[in-house]
Order: C-alpha cells, then structure tokens, then sequence
C-alpha cells in the first residue's frame, strides 16, 4: 500500500493535487442534476409511507400451522405490500399491512383466507392507527429546526458564517438526494428510515466539519502571504485531507454496504434494505458534498469577500511580474486557477521540500523565493 | 505536550499507562457489573426479539365520548408512560375504534407497563372534611401534639409552597369525639364558599364557619355518611370501588394509606385538576427527613385555584386544613395547609419510595387518560421482523467488518493494531453499557440502532484515522516519530473535538426536544458520541504514545505503517543528504 502511502505524501507536499475548487462548475452541475431527479421523484411518486407513520389493517387468524414466513409471503402477494407477521401466544397470527381502507382490507381478508384455507369468518380483520403519531413527528421537526439554528450559529462562531451556510447547503443536499432515492425505489418508509435519516443528519455535517477543520487552519494567515489565492489553499486542505476522507469513507460504507448487499441482496432481508439503503446513499452524499460542494462553496462566498479580492489582486500581479521577469516555472499537477501559471511549489506554513528534480530555491531559507 | 526527552521522566512517562489502566479498569468493572448484575446481552426491540402485547377497550360506561380525538391522546399519554426515555421500544397504536394495543418488548416488567398503560391517572385535588382510620376505633388519627414541633397532627404528609415549608401545626382542635359531628356539619354547610382568604382565622372550632370551597349538599348527603360510615378501607375490593363513578363535582368517599394504615376520607368537591399540574417531578428531600417528594408546576388557572383552596383551608382545623389528593378514586396523599400556596408551585410528600414518587410524577405530569381503558387481553407476539433479519444484518454487518479489518491492515500496517485495539474497546464499552442500560433505563435495542452502531464504528474510525494521518503528516516533514506523535496531537484533538461537539449538539437537541423513537436514537448517538471522543483520549492516544517508543515503530519498519520512506518522508529538515538516507523519490516497496 505504499503506493497509496506516496500519494498522501505526495498530496502532503502538494506535488500532485487535484482541482476541487477549479471544477466547482462541474460539481454543483451533477449535484443539482441530482437533487432536481429526486424532487421529480419525490414529487412524482411520492414515499411510501409504512404502517407505523399511517396505519393499516390488522388481521388476525385463528390457531393455525401456517408458518410466520408462509403468511408474509402471502400476505405480500395478497397485498402487494411487504406485511408485519407476528405469532401470538395462542397460536393464532397477527398480519399487519399498512395503508389499507375497509374495503381492501376486506379482500384481502378473503384472499388469506383461501391462502390459510380457513373460513373468512375466523379472521378478524380491524384497521390500526399509526404507532408512531402526529405528535413524534411535529416533536421531530421542531427538534430538527432547533439543532439547525444552533449548529448554524455553532459553526459561525466556531469557523464563520460561510462555513455555517456551506454546511447547512451541504446537509440540504445529502437529506434531499437520500429521501428521492428512497421515493425512486420505492421502499416503504418505516421507523428505521427515519433513524437512518437522522444518522446520515450527523455524519453529514461530521464529515463536512472535518474537512473546514483543515481549510480554517490552512487559511490561518492568509492575508500575509502573496503567493496564493484563498481558493487555492482551501483547494490544498482538501487535497491535505484527501487520504482521511477516502479512509473514513471506505471504513464507514464498508459494513453498510455489507448490510445493503450482502444482508439485503443475497439474504433478501426486507427491513435492512430500507435502513441499509438509506445510510448508503446518504452516507455516500455526506462524503461526496464536503469536499465537492461545501468546501468549493466556501471558495465561493470567500471570494467575494474585499479582502480576500485585494489578495487575489496582489498574487496575480505577483505572479505576472515573476513570469515577465524569469521563464515561467514548469508546473507540476494538471492544475491552472484562472489563466494564470501556477508554481506548484507547496507550503504556505513551515518548510516544505521541494523534490530533489527541481534545484529552484535551494539554499535559500525555506519559504522564500526571492 | 512536549515529547518527553529521556526514558523514564516520571510525570510525562506514567500518563499514557494510567490512562490505559483507567480505561481498562473502566472496561472489567463494567463488564463485571454486567455479570452481576445477570443482564449479559443488550435487551431487543419487539422487531427483533418479541414480547408482550396487552389489548385495551375503551369502557363507555363513563359518558365520555370514545371519538379518534380522545382516542389519539390517550395514545400518546399511554406512548409516554411505557416509553418515558424513548428507548424502550414499546408501541402503543389504536386498533379499530375502540381498542389500543400497547406492545413492550421481552424483559420488560410487563405488569408494571400493564399498571401503567391501564390506570387513568384522574387526579383531583379535594378538600378533607373527615378522616378516619378503618378497622381501629380510634375514630381520627389527629392526635394532639404535645408542643413537640415535630408531630403533626394528622400523620399525612404536609403541602407547602416552595419556599414557605410548613412547619407542624399546633392547633388541632377537632378532637375524636367531634368528628362525627363535624361531618355533619360540613355536609350542611353554606355553600357559599368564603372567597376572601382572610387573616388567619383564630381557632374557629365549629367548621361550619369556614365551610370551604362551597360543598355541594345534595340530598343524599345522608347516605353519603352512610357510606362513609360503612366504609371499610381495609378491604381491598373495597377500596377499589370507593372511588368508582364520582363526577369531580361530587362530595365523595376514599381511601388512602398513610404509613401502612388505611384511613377513610370523605371529600368535598374537586377544587383543582391534574390537568391543570403543569409539570410535576420526582425530587429527593435532602434538607429534611422527607424523602422523596413530588413537586408540582400548575399552571395559570391552576395556580390560582390552588391558592384559593389552600387560603380557605389553612383557617381550618384538622383534618378540615387538609386536602387530599386523590388519584383514580384513592387518596394518595393528604397534607394539612397552613397558609396559602401562592405561585403555582406545591410539593407532596408522604413516605414515598423512590418508585413511587417517580411514578406519581409520571402521571402527573402526563396527565390523565381521556377514556378508562378495560384490558381485554395479554399475549405473547413473536418477533416482528423474522429471526433471519437480525442474522442476515449480524451475517453482513461482520462481513462488512472484516473488510474494514483487511483495508485498514493493508493501508496502516502495524498502526493498524491500534485501531482495531480501539476499536474493540469502543465496541466493548458500548455492548456493556447497553447491556447494563436495559435494566437501568429500559433500554432496548432494535435494527435501527444496530444499523446506528455500525455507522458509529464509522466515526469512531474517523477519529484515528484523523490522527494517524496527522502523525504520518508530522513523519513526512521529516521528524521522528515520538516528536510526531505528540505534535500531532493537539491538531488532531481538536478537529475530534469540533466535530464529535456537533453530533453530540444533535443528540442533546433531539433528546430534549423530541419523543418516542427519536428521542432514543437521540440517546444512542449520544451515547456513542461520548465514547468515541473516551477511547480516543484515553486509550488510542496513550497507546501511540507508548508503541512510539516501541524500536518496531519508532525506527520505522516497513510493516510499521510509519516507514518514512513508504510514506515518502523528506530527509531531514537540513538540507545535507545523509549516504544512505532515504531518497528524495519514493521507494517502491510491493504493493499491498
């Protein structure tokens, strides 16, 4: 693997990086493409919604030898929907299956019973109400509203104000595209989805506050340097946090899609599909956003600001005039901010090496070019 | 902190071990109150493992309207009750449109829940108009106090507004044999209730002249004192019907136990609701020998009638000062007023347990159930999701595991060690604590929060691959590895600590915030939160401490994962080539 330990050292040294920033176009382009398909699903087919958030029917046999998994499958083949079997202690069954009116329930009721080969008299067939009421989900959002506010304010005094909004924006974007894929594919939203929802809420903004960790720390003494523009420090942190980012997304997706595959695919378990599906595609947004959205956003917003203007001001007079009064540096990296040239050199804080191909500056106090 | 110079400086050198022995002496002790505690597995949710379910009716008989409104909230008022923390996994759903069904997962007390769920919780407050313990012939308990300033007269407990205890009163007058009489009295009074709460009444001893909150005599005030003549607490199935079909308005009969002695109340009409308890808690009585006691929020409506009720009774005299606070037909609780309680706030105190007062508070601040529910039925229910879902999620989640093992064996090498070391104590602390967490809080565990955990050994991995990263950094600058170790540290610290704040920011917002299942997710992120950022401090940074200055890793070998030269670490900061020192161009070593 040292290979890949290279890369890290060579992202380090900022020898090979890649342009985050420079395609932002691009990122955002896929994103919205993105998020405006899983509107159009949501919009167009709607969530599933499961027993437990709109009720359904409750159907309960007499002692019977059909076996828990029989009566799913033919409840599900009855219903078209995926059923709650329970066996109770007297032996007899209880089917649950969610959103069910009268005069379905009454169908399915015959249905089973030919199924059971049983009398349609001897199940019972009763509508339930939502287990999980109004009252959790009001209570839900309203908590959901309060944590933003705070994070949002956390984060502003933590960082600043644009890394309050590029991570809100962020979040936005991983919840938005993990709820259309769920309406795309069509699973029933149960209890476990809403967990799961939740679940990627804080890995999202977790993962998205790793990364500004870095930029905030990189962009420390921006100001008193004129060798590079803030969008090509932040594109450094990034670059810097590449390796974490990639690991902790390997380590975290790793057991999820083993849920999602492997328990859901090869063992065709019905719930972990939906919990599974959910952490995957939100999990995957939630690495994907911080570095390709929240962090160019960033960029974005601090770039407008005079200050960080005046300094791009000064480092493409700078570079000009070294161009005009020296050939230009070989650039290293496929990278070019704007029309300008750019030295691949590294560091802004401490010495870095340059490596051993490029004699320019050596001798010199390290840092200093000129 | 500065890496320490020389072998053995005692103070920088002792800190990594101790706290590797703190958090490993942490681990045994838990683990071994786990086993004696005998709740060696973390409960499951009904989806996993099963339990009961209890069928309710809603009983009519009460001219309530059974309608979806009532039915709704006693729904939620019973979801609250089984599943206070949210972390239980009970369910409570309407079934049809007049039952509700209320499951609680395997291992939990189901005839507690059963007591729970079914009572209605109807609380009145009433004012006292006589008193006597059953069975004995002494007819009051009001025994005179001999100026000692503890006795009260009455043996209930005491109400007092905050701030304003009530000391022992020293006024009983209405001695046993005026009792009868005082009944009488009462039940004739003027029922124009006194609404000036005037200076303190001089021991006026005949009732009548402080006949309070406006008793409403009906005619069968006659076979009222019948009835509370024949009154006999003693007796259980007795006591259970005392208190059936009495309207608030009522003068009525009740029971209630006052250390362990059952005394017969007849009771004026309801002068305050429960409803109109805005919050209520369980608190334990440090300043005097209380115990545990309750104390009660009204609200706007509720504090004002409250202070009426209690200016009208202090200018009584026992047992007429009392109010007694009667919850489903019994007298929990009858403590004497002294002086008004203004400002909304009031305590009960009786010789609770612990259980109890906790209990009393639930209800309380739930208020009561809409409906009286009847149990119809209690069964056993198999799990909700087949066996083969918890095993296909255990099967995949290993799997998925393991790949996590081989991907960070093969890019951390021998660091790797420390991770999954870390690793495995975090899993340890967690199962231990949910282990023990179901019998202390009701916590059950069910897929979600299993999925949850998987995702927890996500960020919990985040935080050493943070660090790791930051000290294979720190080696490429060319330093060595201990100044690396402890240099990376700080940096590393505070990136966890920043973003572990914002998960736990979420888990506490949505733990206070919310209800039900979110509230135990809440829970749970919570909790995995605080261990990540434990591990990471007391034993992964500890550890690196100590292999730094293991020869293995410290001279960087090649399976070390802090080869300097894999990691393509520059020569040392002077720019002189050491011969044989690491190129400046990579070194290819095989790829794992």
């Amino acid at each position: 693997m040292s290979k890949l330990g290279n890369l890290g050292a060579r992202l380090h040294r900022g020898e090979i990086s890649y342009d985050f920033i420079g395609h932002r176009k691009l990122w955002y382009s896929i994103s919205i493409l993105i998020t405006i398909t899983a509107i159009v699903g949501l919009a167009v087919r709607g969530l599933n919604m499961g027993i437990d958030f709109q009720g359904g029917a409750v159907f309960t046999t007499e002692k019977t030898s059909v076996s828990v998994s029989q009566a799913e499958e033919y409840a599900k083949s009855a219903s078209g929907h995926d059923a709650v079997v329970q066996k109770l202690g007297n032996g007899t069954l209880r089917i649950q299956i969610a959103g069910m009116d009268i005069k379905q329930s009454n169908e399915i009721k015959s249905d089973l019973a030919e199924d059971f080969k049983a009398d349609p008299e001897s199940i019972t067939a009763e509508l339930v109400g939502p287990s999980w009421g109004d009252q959790i989900a009001s209570k839900a959002w309203q908590g959901l509203a309060i944590f933003m506010v705070l994070v949002v304010i956390y984060l502003a005094i933590a960082f600043e104000w644009r890394m309050a909004i590029a991570a809100l924006v962020a979040l936005i974007h991983d919840i938005t595209i993990t709820v259309g894929i769920y309406a795309l594919v069509g699973f029933e939203v149960t209890p476990g989805t809403v967990i799961g929802l939740l679940t990627i809420l804080g890995y999202s903004l977790y993962d998205t506050v790793v990364v500004f960790d870095s930029l905030k720390e990189q962009t420390k003494d921006l100001t008193k340097q004129t060798r590079f523009t803030y969008s090509e420090i932040a594109n450094r942190s990034i670059n810097g946090t590449l390796v974490r980012s990639i690991n902790t997304t390997v380590v975290a997706l790793l057991p999820v899609a083993g849920l999602l595959f492997i328990g859901g695919g090869f063992l065709g378990a019905g719930t972990l599909n939906d919990i599974s599906l959910s952490l995957f595609v939100g999990l995957a947004a939630g690495a994907y956003s911080s570095i390709f959205i929240a962090t160019p956003l960033v960029a974005d917003l601090k770039e407008r600001e005079p200050q960080i203007k005046a300094l791009k001001k000064r480092v493409l007079a700078k570079r000009a005039q070294a161009s005009a009064e020296e050939a230009p540096v070989q650039t290293r990296g496929d990278d070019t901010y704007g029309d300008e040239p750019e030295d691949a050199e590294a560091a802004v804080v401490g010495p870095r090496n340059q490596p051993a191909s490029r004699g320019r500056g050596r001798g010199r106090p390290s840092g200093k070019r000129r | 902190m500065a890496a320490p110079k020389k072998g053995r400086s005692a103070s920088a050198q002792s800190k990594p071990g101790r706290s590797l022995a703190l958090i490993l002496i942490a681990i045994v002790g838990l683990t071994a109150g786990m086993f004696a505690s005998g709740h060696t597995t973390p409960r499951l949710g009904i989806d996993l493992a099963g339990g009961t379910s209890i069928t309710l009716e809603a009983k009519s008989d009460q001219g309530s309207a059974i309608n979806k409104a009532n039915m709704d909230t006693a729904v939620e008022i019973m979801n609250r009750r089984v599943n206070g923390l949210g972390v239980s996994e009970a369910e409570v759903q309407t079934q049809g449109s007049r039952n509700i069904i209320v499951n609680i997962p395997k291992g939990t007390n189901s005839e507690k829940a059963r007591e729970q769920v079914g009572t209605t919780a109807k609380l009145y407050f009433r004012p006292v108009l006589a008193q006597e313990a059953t069975g004995s012939a002494a007819a009051s308990p009001s025994a005179s106090p001999s100026g000692s300033s503890s006795a009260s007269p009455s043996p209930s407990a005491s109400a007092s507004g905050t701030g304003e205890k009530a000391t022992s009163s020293s006024s009983p007058s209405a001695s046993a044999t005026s009792q009868g009489r005082a009944v009488t009295d009462a039940l004739k009074a003027d029922s124009t209730p006194s609404a000036s709460a005037s200076a303190k009444a001089s021991s006026s001893a005949s009732p009548s002249a402080s006949a309070s909150s406006g008793a409403a005599v009906t005619a069968d005030d006659a076979a009222l004192q019948a009835k509370y003549a024949a009154l006999d607490c003693s007796k259980e199935s007795v006591r259970a019907k005392a208190g059936e079909g009495v309207k608030p308005e009522d003068t009525t009969v009740a029971c209630g136990e006052i250390d362990k002695v059952w005394y017969k109340y007849l009771l004026g009409p309801a002068a305050v609701d429960g409803t109109e308890v805005d919050k209520a808690q369980a608190v334990y009585d440090t300043q005097t020998a209380a115990g545990w006691q309750v104390t009660m929020d009204f609200n706007k409506s509720g504090a004002k009638k409250f202070a009426t009720i209690t200016g009208q009774l202090a200018q009584n005299t026992q047992p007429q000062n009392e109010f007694g606070i009667v919850l489903d037909g019994n007298v929990v609780s009858s403590p004497f007023v002294q002086n008004s309680i203004t400002g909304g706030q009031a305590q009960i105190s009786g010789s609770f347990t612990q259980e109890e007062a906790q209990g009393l508070a639930n209800m309380l601040s739930y208020g009561a159930l809409p409906l009286s529910f009847q149990e119809q039925s209690v069964t056993t229910v198999t799990a909700a999701l087949g066996g083969d879902q918890l095993h296909a999620g255990l099967l995949a989640g290993a799997i998925g595991l393991l790949l996590v093992v081989i991907y960070l064996v093969a890019y951390y090498r021998g660091l790797a060690l420390i991770a999954l070391a870390s690793l495995l104590v975090s899993a340890a602390l967690t199962y231990v604590l949910m282990a023990l967490l179901g019998p202390a809080i009701g916590f059950a565990l069910n897929l979600p929060a299993v999925c949850g955990a998987i995702v927890a050994i996500g960020i919990t991995a985040d935080s050493f691959i943070v660090y790791f990263e930051r000290v294979r950094d720190e080696i490429r600058e060319g330093r060595t590895l201990r100044p690396a170790v402890e240099r990376a540290w700080p940096r590393a610290r505070r990136t966890i600590l920043v973003s572990d704040f914002v998960s736990f920011l979420a888990a506490a917002v949505l733990f206070i915030v919310t209800v039900g299942k979110v509230q135990g997710f809440a829970f749970t992120l919570g909790l995995t939160t605080v261990l990540d950022v434990v591990v990471v401090f007391f034993f992964t940074k500890p550890l690196m401490t100590l292999i730094a200055r293991r020869k293995f890793f410290a001279s960087g070998h090649k399976w070390s994962g802090l080869d300097p030269k894999s990691l393509g670490a520059q020569p040392p900061l002077r720019r002189t080539r050491r011969p044989g020192g690491p190129a400046a161009g990579p070194v290819e070593t095989k790829e794992a």
